[in-house]
């Protein structure tokens, strides 16, 4: 396969200029993606992909251009769908972001070389006994906004903590059914078996928001059914809190919906006997980046009566600020 | 106004960031060496999260108040992320993403289902947020070598261990994937097989994306571009391309 350097691609990264046009297939998908009809799809689409390779070695980058496939087939729609837009196939289309497109691929090359050199190589032996296999000690349930990433807020490094991330950082209860917060759940616990489950919620929480805005438990969007799990977390804020403003009882809520996703974690039987036998210990957080705090508290589950009641008692409350 | 404002200070923070981590020894060092302290110390999880917190804020909150004050207000990333829950591969180190830089979903093997309200809700949930709401410009599906989730989908049922409950029903998402390689494949060992699923599943969840009608509509108008990923931390590689579907004109029949 012909190599370029980096500077002839720089420029534009989709651009089909001639030089370019030498370059194969590269091999490392075998067939050309084809698009496969599902059963939702609201309209068919042919597509033919570009691949804009960046393999980014050590002190290299190559570049690869494949030109997309030339022919293309009509399919008729299913519903009109409106999309008069024919998008390019050997021209180049500038695309949003992507005024920022070519300074993105730079950007994300440029940090991950970054990386590479600061952090890998420099601890190379822990990267090379982390990529034969890890034993985070941590699963951590966090919200997927953008602003509190536990890697960033909790430092955890590579091969620390397990986490998964949603809206408004939920965990649905066993019976609601697998789900991709219960399947990271199922493989953290009885496989990677974590000695931490760390639910953390934050300050202004769109999901929570969301949550106690709702009119009804019917609904039309995925938000709704999905934060619809934390129904019990609203209930009691608005049963304590009701006598508080509008955002007052979202901060409220925020916290309760962690203590629910606590109490939720002990309706799966291979958490609770663990927790039972004091091989997993569960924590609650809450983030605050207005003020930037941390509150922090573990489920006391010896000290809990749950048989009789949904309150739980907690231990090592802490308060970092 | 605030969006731009909140993009200067993007790129103010990360100039300051890269000048300053030469500057100061605390904030410089090593990670490792603060894991729970002594290598044969008792582990304190307490006491790690503690002390991470306390790290964050006082080398990057504390030092950069106006940019934390203005991203407390509101968030406008430019990219929804979907990585994998794995413990090594988080977006925030290897690709050095900042507070308020990435909306991120994180689950099992990087996986988008298809649209499906009741099914799926979760995941829909985070694409909606993102892309109707926050009006993020880049999707960016990363995915990764040794992945188990990926693993487990090549090997069961033919290795005849017993089905786990949750996680074989999410990865049937990426059956499709496997059956591709598989086909396209057959003459590989498993070993080689599964680093092939592996960028197969993204290209398959770029797919899934364009069954949700919001990402459609946005490619379509091209304020979303989709992006997959593959970081490889075995031999410390990263790829990355480009989704570019191409829509041809309705023909009323």
């Amino acid at each position: 396969m012909a190599i370029l350097a980096p500077t002839s691609l720089s420029k534009h990264p989709l651009s089909s200029s001639s030089t370019l046009s030498q370059l194969t297939t590269p091999t490392i998908f075998g067939s050309k993606l084809k698009l496969r009809e599902t059963e939702q799809t609201r309209f068919s689409l042919s597509t033919s992909f570009k691949y804009i390779f960046f393999l980014l070695d050590f002190s290299k980058a190559y570049c690869f251009l494949v030109r997309s496939n030339p022919g293309f087939r009509l399919m008729a729609s299913k519903e009109p769908v409106g999309m008069t837009t024919k998008l390019g196939s050997d021209k180049i289309e500038t695309e949003v972001g992507v005024e920022n497109g070519c300074d993105l691929f730079d950007e994300m090359k440029h940090r991950f070389l970054s990386f590479k050199k600061q952090k890998f190589m420099e601890n190379l032996e822990h990267y090379q006994n982390l990529s034969n296999g890890q034993a985070p000690k941590f699963m951590v349930i966090a919200c997927a906004d953008s602003r509190v990433c536990p890697s960033n807020i909790l430092g955890f490094q590579p091969g620390e903590a397990f986490i998964v991330r949603n809206v408004a950082n939920m965990v649905p209860p066993c019976e609601s059914g697998p789900s991709e917060t219960n399947a990271a759940l199922e493989f953290a616990v009885n496989s990677l078996q974590v000695e931490n489950i760390l639910v953390i919620g934050h300050s202004r929480c769109g999901g929570i928001r969301a949550l106690m805005s709702m009119e009804a438990e019917a609904d039309s969007s995925f938000i709704q059914n999905w934060v619809v799990v934390g129904k019990n977390a609203r209930l009691n804020t608005k049963s304590a809190a009701h006598n508080l403003s509008f955002e007052h009882q979202c901060r409220h809520c925020e916290k309760e919906s962690v203590n629910c996703s606590l109490l939720n974690l002990l309706t799966y039987p291979w958490i609770e006997e663990k927790v039972k036998k004091g091989t997993l210990s569960l924590h609650g957080g809450y983030y605050d980046f207005i003020d930037c705090t941390l509150e922090k508290w573990t489920l006391d589950y010896e000290g809990s009566n749950l048989k009789e009641s949904d309150k739980f008692a907690v231990r090592n409350q802490s308060f970092w600020c | 106004m605030a969006k731009q404002y909140t993009e200067g200070l993007i790129s103010g923070l990360k100039k300051h960031l890269s000048d300053k981590e030469e500057q100061d020894d605390s904030c410089q060092k090593l990670p490792l060496e603060l894991l729970g302290g002594e290598p044969n110390a008792c582990y304190d999880p307490v006491e790690r999260i503690k002390n991470g917190f306390i790290r964050f804020k006082t080398c990057k909150f504390d030092k950069y108040p106006e940019y934390f004050q203005e991203l407390a207000e509101g968030q406008h990333p430019k990219f929804l992320v979907f990585a994998c829950s794995d413990s090594r591969v988080s977006p925030s180190h290897v690709l050095d993403f900042q507070p308020g830089e990435a909306f991120m979903v994180r689950n099992i093997a990087n996986l988008v289902p298809h649209f499906d309200q009741l099914r799926y809700s979760g995941v829909g949930a985070t694409i909606e947020y993102a892309v109707s709401n926050l009006k993020v410009e880049n999707i960016l599906v990363i995915g990764h070598s040794r992945c188990g989730g990926i693993e487990r989908l090549m090997s069961f049922p033919e290795n005849g261990s017993a089905p786990y409950d949750f996680i074989d029903e999410w990865m049937k998402i990426a059956l499709p994937a496997k059956l591709k390689v598989k086909a396209e494949h057959n003459c590989l060992s498993l070993e080689e097989q599964i680093p092939l699923c592996e960028r197969e599943a993204v290209n398959l969840s770029l797919v899934n994306l364009l069954t949700y009608p919001y990402v459609q509509k946005a490619v379509a108008n091209k304020t979303l571009a989709l992006r997959g990923g593959y970081y490889d931390f075995v031999k410390g590689k990263f790829e990355l391309w480009q989704l570019s579907p191409e829509v041809t004109p309705v023909i009323i029949i």
